[in-house]
């Protein structure tokens, strides 16, 4: 094990049982043990008052000719020949570490025309990898994963960007294994460390209670997705050009074969992710009853109902209102939290609301964190009224 | 048919709580229990069995005490289970785990291998799409429904942005599934039984034949930097008074906003 505890040193003073966010420390005779919970996170380190937890510095991975790779790409994925907005949004990302890193921002798109790939330029891309094979056109695991990865191993970008899709989430990590490289996934910041140019990759850990900061230090490139909304576009501009390198598909053969593609999109998501309005519910609700309650407040706001991962749970209200890192990422213009208490897997799909407004019983409830406006209250106390007060308001 | 679903031990997101002084995570006293949507893998492959016979065999990497997680799958009617368990694996990311139950599977040449589309501790959805390419052969993401299963191949129906795709596949072939499929079995009688006796296998790298530089820490491109608490908004404004004024004052920002 790479952190260990010295003997000698230790006092049992129990320092370290209180940062470690993984439970991994144990007193056994007296003396701090680390046990196979350990995830490495070096919490423990300077709150010991001894110095008597180390991390042994085991001999490092040699780096892979790190200095070979340059430049940033952004896998631009497209559906029905029109690219995702999550492509812009990476672009937005990708050009602010391009220009930190002083190199260029590539895309890559499969399967589109050319007037896609000017729109990925005029996003802000410098070149963009085109491949337009028709075969590419609908989204297909081998075939992609095998064209991406013999592109990185020709071009040798040291960043890759993909949305955390149903087809990146698919295929990507595909890649990622073909190049033995490292992927981290649902980033919500990337930045960049400048004297190693690594890329600081955050992501909610731990069952999305906690962040961390991820690092692929020694192979190249560091692969990273990152959700729908959570990364800001660019400016378009409409002038600006770059360069379309068409590239050919060598070998696309698939094991796996689309039959049949069916649309069927939810209402509930559409509203979900197009609302200015959001009024969510959480455990703090106690029942499927506080949502009829909360349907009513948010049709007199013209909005949409939103779940927290607790109350989905427990079956209060369908999968298809979660909010969150394992549900929908959501930026309304005002998104009303009510009896939630704001698990982190929570916030990351919804803090980048304009306006966030917290009504919770429990003042020391994570989610005033990242309130604008809170109010320590009774849901059922606090609705209610606000419903019969916006009623007579609208009957003047 | 020969099918190895692949397991996690997690502990229950639901009782995990934070230490609001420190943001840390207290875990003390919070249940272990198998990944919920390995429930669904389990569950489909248990399926696939009683159809077409075979053998389902339930594998996961872990620390000693995953065995209950492998007893609790014998209870749901898996036959076989092994535990991969191994000081050198410790510290292991998402590649590394990825290889350590290819080199596993290899050893079991199943026809179908069936993992839960992501587990609910690191939520990555890594691990399947990584174990299919480390093995050679496909796989289907986010899969809700099991159309057909033939001698040398299999259609299914996998989730989409926008709907849904049916997809053909050889075997073998790895599938990772979504709750949507199934609706996961209590233990039988019977199954507790079976689950009290089993014997769990244990197996080690060296039982695997992975390389040491491919597992673990030394396997593992990514690293844990540091981790920490999100940080506060700082313009948060909290409303006070009684819930009469308080529902006032909102009342006056939602119409400053626009909002009525």
């Amino acid at each position: 094990m790479p952190i260990v505890v010295d003997k000698e040193k230790c006092t049992g003073c129990e320092s370290c049982l209180e940062v470690c966010p993984y439970d991994a420390i144990d007193i056994k005779d007296d003396k701090a043990v680390i046990n196979e919970y350990c995830q490495m996170c070096m919490a423990c380190l300077p709150v010991c008052p001894e110095g008597a937890i180390k991390e042994i510095q085991e001999a490092a991975e040699e780096p892979t000719n790190l200095e070979d790779y340059e430049g940033v790409w952004v896998f631009a994925e497209q559906r029905d020949g029109t690219v995702a907005s999550v492509a812009y949004e990476l672009l937005g990302a990708g050009r602010r570490l391009a220009d930190e890193l002083k190199t260029e921002l590539s895309a890559v798109l499969f399967g589109a025309s050319e007037q896609e790939a000017n729109e990925l330029i005029r996003w802000g891309a410098d070149k963009v990898y085109l491949c337009e094979d028709p075969t590419l056109k609908h989204f297909n695991d081998e075939p992609y994963a095998g064209l991406l990865s013999s592109l990185i191993n020709t071009y040798k970008p040291e960043i890759v960007l993909a949305g955390a899709t149903p087809i990146g989430r698919s295929f990507i990590p595909r890649v990622a294994a073909k190049l033995r490289t490292g992927l981290t996934a649902d980033c919500t910041s990337l930045n960049i460390d400048s004297e190693t140019r690594n890329l600081l990759q955050v992501r909610p850990a731990f069952g999305g209670n906690i962040m961390a900061t991820i690092l692929c230090p020694n192979r190249r490139p560091q692969i990273a997705t990152v959700r729908p909304r959570v990364m800001k576009r660019n400016e378009y501009d409409s002038n600006r050009t770059g360069e379309i390198i068409n590239v050919k598909a060598e070998d696309l053969a698939s094991r796996t074969k689309i039959i049949e593609t069916v649309k069927e999109v939810s209402e509930v998501s559409v509203n979900l992710q197009e609302a200015d309005v959001i009024v969510s519910g959480g455990r703090g609700l106690g029942g499927p009853k506080g949502f009829e309650m909360l349907k009513e407040l948010a049709g007199l706001l013209e909005g949409a109902v939103g779940a927290s991962r607790a109350a989905v749970d427990e079956g209060w209200i369908p999968y298809s209102h979660q909010v969150g890192q394992t549900g929908k990422t959501v930026c309304p213009k005002i998104y009303i939290a009510c009896g939630i208490s704001g698990a982190v897997q929570h916030l990351v799909g919804m803090q980048s609301s304009d306006i966030i407004v917290a009504i919770n019983k429990n003042p020391e409830a994570p989610i005033f964190n990242v309130a604008t406006y809170g109010i320590v209250g009774d849901v059922y106390e606090v609705v209610p009224m606000l419903i019969k007060k916006i009623k007579e308001l609208k009957g003047k | 048919m020969n099918i190895v679903v692949c397991i996690k031990q997690v502990p229950d997101a639901a009782e995990v709580k934070i230490n609001p002084e420190t943001g840390t995570l207290i875990r003390e006293g919070v249940p272990s229990i198998i990944n919920p949507y390995d429930m669904h893998a389990i569950e489909a492959a248990v399926q696939i069995k009683e159809k077409t016979s075979g053998k389902v065999t339930a594998i996961t990497m872990g620390p000693p005490q995953a065995e209950t997680a492998l007893r609790d799958a014998i209870s749901l009617g898996v036959d076989e289970a092994i535990l991969l368990t191994d000081k050198a694996f410790a510290g292991s990311d998402t590649l590394a785990t990825s290889y350590t139950l290819s080199k596993t599977i290899e050893k079991l040449s199943p026809d179908i291998i069936i993992c839960g589309k992501q587990a609910i501790d690191g939520d990555t959805a890594q691990v399947g799409p990584e174990v299919a390419e480390f093995l050679n052969i496909p796989h289907v993401a986010y899969v809700r429904k099991i159309e057909d299963i033939g001698e040398k191949s299999i259609r299914v129906q996998r989730l989409m942005e926008e709907g849904y795709d049916v997809v053909e596949s050889t075997l073998p072939v790895l599938l990772t599934v979504v709750k949507e499929l199934n609706e996961p079995r209590l233990p039988s009688l019977k199954g507790k039984m079976a689950a009290k006796k089993a014997e769990i296998k244990k197996w080690t790298a060296a039982d695997i034949g992975a390389d040491e530089k491919d597992v673990g820490l030394k396997g593992s491109p990514t690293q844990v930097k540091n981790i920490f608490a999100p940080e506060p908004k700082k313009d948060r404004q909290m409303l006070e008074g009684t819930p009469e004024e308080q529902t006032d004052a909102l009342i006056k920002k939602l119409m400053e906003l626009k909002c009525l």
